[in-house]
């Protein structure tokens, strides 16, 4: 999906002779369609060779239901082949118009996947019941974290400083809500540790980056690998001898929203969540408000696109860099704190298991936008959680193979889908001032 | 407002940029400061808009003695800068760039962004300015984007405007418009720095000049001075402004280029299917504004170009779809337009960078080992010849002035045996004495017998240099005219006119 030449604007009454307007042909890129014809032969040889009896069942709603959706139940290898059909047959629309010189829509790509999704899901929930509430709600549930820290890792890159350590505050987060969690036996001292904790992290990252202008993806490796150390030597000589103490902190109960959370399918995926959960929403649409519509924001983005320019205007570069990443690393902290509060109630060795990384990734996917990389750590949220749930219904795929599928999913989604995206144009480019 | 610069001395290490320089500049008066690149002017303005901090001296404004820690406060006293390179967010709207650092904002420090677009039309109505505050700035043409700038300084309530190297990016035609917008300006009362190289509109516009040279004041002059007056205060010795050259000895047509078409990756084509030869001993002069398309030709000729459909032959071999190796093979030269990113290797040395587009043959390299006494005599022979002011071959290139770091690539390249001499902005932030030398080695190597494609926006260099002109706009040629046009012609032609009697 390259994006098409725009035509410079000129404001009225401004005569031609000024500007320099080149004329533009369009550039087709067939990346899309290329792709989408090769998923489709997959998924064909995956239902030619590896044919599967009876009938696959997709299961809507969950007893609390206001009322309740009946469980749809169909014949797994012609619903199979159908699907294959629908998906040749938007490839080809794809390639369509590629020869009409027109680039694939997000919509065509949007219901190729899921023409293709539940295909797949048909074929490899073969006489099964696919608990589909239950699937998504999972792929949220591991999504949280990745979408706090891809949301710490938006502000930061906005602000033009490149944040590998997401990873690093993650665990630094989910390291501090454990022992503070038990030790003072509240969730929410433990929500504010792992926010502290994340912001130390960002802290340092701020010292070695924006004033001694380290490389910064240097820093942020090391950042990692150093909280790995720091964390697993904690682990093993003060946590796990006194577990009962330090590390057993209390869970978030799970709250309901009246109404909103009786809704069928939508109600118990979004709205009978954590409240870290619901902090999430808040932050996601908190951070894009602010970063596209206060003054705030306004400044964030000029230091990330062109840090002399803001710099000219009066806004000190460095400090708001500085602050940004503070804050982006406060935010990915509570992801941190997700896993020790929500999903398992203690702390363990690396156990992010490079989380941040895919955050990462879902910052480029999401083209540095709060809500499309949102998006991103949903998508990949529900892939690793796919697999889980395919290995449980006992699906015909090795699982060794499904573990790769969510990496699988982030190259493809980056290197294939993302089309060109344009990252903030000084990310990554420390920014000294020549005052002296 | 009154600006008075008192005795600003600024040092960097043991180099003094501005050495003891005082300057007063009144309310409806158009300051120039005259100098070449590299004689300081730039890091005064610096001084001025609180980027640099002075060693010593004092700026005032009014009669008061300003302490500026940064821009902002520059700005809030009253002081306005049109960068050379526009302080603009390219992805940001006319109205989000004009209120960045200023913003107006309502519940929460949320943008009041409509606050902002009123005021861009309102001064942009008022000046005549004709600019949408909806445009985002890197779709519009850089004359506009330079009025962005204007409307940024004067929503801030500006009294001094500085001005610094306002019209290198211009058309002449855009160049007489911003003439025009200073003198509105300057009945508007503000006091205003117009700081520039160029002794044409110094003369045009200046109520007072003063010269600077080495970061030191040499003098003021008036605007009734002649230019060969105002470049000999500029450069310290008297110059030659025009490059002596005898009629050409023509030969056969050696450069055909055919049909050449040339698209980015986005689709933009930037070379749109043009024609022209040069014959040996012939310079062809590519005149235009930055951005029509000039250095994509260059590019593409050179094989640097990814998309390139149509013919180049160079004595009769074809050159589209050869690597830049083979081209290189060929006989073609290339002194590239930013000698920094594409013409040397700054942190290598003098030598290296002699070398390093031969590094894979003989007798530099002898099977895979560096030939150094070969390369060291070599280095000493072209240093001395191109009169490279240098400590030694072994000085880092970077260390180089400009002047200097451009003698090393001509140098280079013209030290090879050339078929074709490709020389884009050849002269780009050379000093005047370097440049008098440049131009004598371009039209030495026309002498014999090589084609030469020069690519220039300073107008008088392709005027000083061309046996023929090719006016480019928009990637296409308005015309191939004589080195004789007038200059108003070219001018318009750069346009994208074509007057009577142009030859397309």
């Amino acid at each position: 999906m390259s994006e098409q030449t725009s035509t410079p604007t000129t404001a009225p009454g401004v005569s031609p002779a000024h500007e320099i307007q080149l004329r533009a042909v369009t550039v087709v890129d067939r990346k899309a369609p290329t792709m989408f014809a090769i998923l489709t032969i997959g998924l064909a040889l995956i239902v030619g060779f590896g044919s599967q009896e009876g009938d696959t069942s997709f299961r809507l709603a969950v007893p609390t239901d206001f009322f309740e959706l009946p469980t749809v139940t169909v014949p797994s290898t012609a619903t199979t082949w159908l699907l294959v059909l629908v998906c040749a047959a938007l490839a080809a629309y794809s390639f369509f118009l590629l020869t009409r010189k027109q680039n694939t829509r997000l919509w065509l790509v949007v219901l190729f996947a899921l023409a293709w999704m539940t295909g797949f899901l048909a074929w490899a929930g073969a006489d099964a019941t696919l608990p589909v509430v239950g699937l998504l709600a999972g792929s949220l549930a591991v999504a949280v974290p990745l979408v706090f820290g891809a949301m710490g890792g938006v502000l930061g890159e906005r602000s033009g400083v490149v944040n590998i350590a997401i990873d690093g505050q993650l665990l630094f987060g989910a390291f501090a809500a454990a022992m503070i969690g038990s030790l003072t036996g509240s969730t929410w001292a433990g929500l504010g540790a792992a926010m502290v904790a994340g912001l130390l992290v960002a802290a340092v990252l701020g010292v070695f980056a924006i004033s001694y202008m380290v490389d910064q993806v240097i820093v942020g490796v090391v950042l990692n690998v150093l909280i790995i150390g720091i964390t697993s030597f904690m682990f093993s000589q003060v946590l796990a001898p006194n577990a009962a103490t330090l590390n057993h902190p209390p869970r978030f109960e799970r709250w309901a929203i009246p109404v909103l959370g009786d809704i069928p399918l939508v109600g118990p995926i979004f709205f009978r969540q954590t409240p870290i959960v619901y902090l999430l929403y808040i932050a996601v649409a908190l951070v894009t408000w602010a970063l596209y519509r206060t003054k705030w924001g306004l400044r964030v983005r000029a230091v990330g696109e062109h840090p002399k320019a803001a710099d000219t205007v009066g806004i000190k570069v460095n400090r708001t860099r500085f602050r940004t990443i503070l804050l982006g690393g406060a935010i990915a902290g509570m992801g941190g704190a997700f896993y020790t509060l929500v999903s398992v109630p203690q702390f363990n060795r690396e156990m992010t298991g490079g989380a941040g990384y895919i955050a990462l990734a879902a910052v480029i996917f999401g083209k540095w936008d709060p809500i499309r990389a949102t998006l991103a750590a949903l998508l990949f949220g529900f892939a690793s959680n796919l697999q889980g749930v395919l290995s449980v219904i006992g699906s015909p795929v090795p699982s060794q193979f499904m573990l790769m599928l969510p990496y699988v999913v982030t190259i493809f989604a980056v290197a294939g889908l993302v089309g060109r995206s344009r990252a903030p144009a000084a990310d990554g480019i420390p920014y000294r001032t020549d005052n002296h | 407002m009154k600006l008075e610069l008192r005795g600003i001395t600024k040092r960097f290490g043991t180099l003094t940029a501005n050495d003891r320089i005082s300057l007063t500049v009144e309310p409806g008066e158009i300051h120039c400061l005259l100098g070449e690149n590299g004689a300081g002017k730039s890091t005064l303005m610096n001084v001025l808009y609180g980027l640099y901090r002075a060693d010593e001296g004092e700026i005032v404004l009014n009669d008061e003695v300003q302490h500026f820690t940064g821009p902002g406060d520059a700005m809030a006293a009253g002081i306005g800068m049109v960068h050379q390179h526009f302080m603009l967010i390219p992805v940001f709207t006319v109205a989000e760039n004009v209120m960045l650092g200023n913003e107006a904002t309502g519940f929460a420090g949320s943008l009041d962004l409509e606050a902002s677009r009123q005021r861009v039309v309102e001064i942009s109505e008022r000046f005549g300015f004709h600019v949408n505050p909806d445009s985002v700035v890197e779709e519009l043409p850089v004359g506009v984007q330079q009025r962005v700038e204007i409307i940024k300084a004067l929503s801030r309530d500006a009294e001094v405007l500085v001005f610094d190297e306002p019209t290198a990016v211009l058309t002449p035609q855009e160049t007489d418009e911003l003439m025009g917008i200073m003198r509105q300006l300057k009945e508007a009362g503000k006091a205003i720095v117009f700081i520039t190289h160029k002794l044409r509109e110094v003369r045009e516009v200046a109520d007072k000049i003063t010269v600077i040279r080495l970061g030191k004041v040499v003098g003021e002059a008036e605007p009734t001075a002649s230019n060969k007056e105002l470049a000999a205060m500029m450069v310290g010795r008297p110059v030659e402004l025009t490059v002596r050259k005898g009629p050409p000895k023509l030969g056969d047509e050696a450069l055909i280029v055919t049909d050449l078409r040339v698209i980015d990756h986005l689709g933009h084509v930037h070379v749109d299917d043009i024609s022209f030869t040069i014959k040996r001993g012939e310079v062809l002069a590519v005149a235009g504004v930055q951005g029509n398309g000039q250095t994509e030709l260059t590019e593409a000729l050179l094989g640097l170009q990814d998309h390139v459909t149509g013919s180049i032959e160079l004595d009769g071999h074809q050159l589209v779809g050869r690597s830049v190796r083979q081209i290189l093979d060929a006989g073609v030269g290339f002194i590239p337009e930013d000698r920094q990113t594409d013409g040397l290797v700054g942190p290598m040395t003098i030598a290296e960078n002699f070398m390093l587009d031969r590094s894979h043959t003989e007798p530099f390299v002898r099977r895979g080992t560096l030939q150094l006494d070969t390369l060291e005599k070599f280095a000493t022979k072209l240093l001395k010849q191109y009169d490279v002011r240098a400590p030694g071959i072994t000085t880092p290139a970077g260390q180089l002035s400009g002047g200097n770091q451009q003698k090393v690539v001509v140098a280079r390249e013209l030290s090879r045996d050339l078929r074709l001499l490709v020389a884009a902005q050849p002269t780009r932030g050379v000093d005047v004495g370097s440049i008098e030398f440049i131009h004598t080695q371009i039209v030495a190597t026309r002498d014999s017998g090589v084609p030469v494609l020069v690519v220039s926006t300073e107008l008088d260099e392709v005027v000083a240099l061309a046996d023929r002109i090719m006016v480019l706009y928009r990637g296409h040629i308005v015309g191939i005219v004589p080195p004789d046009t007038p200059r108003e012609v070219l001018g318009l032609m750069m346009t994208g006119e074509r007057p009577e009697g142009a030859v397309a």
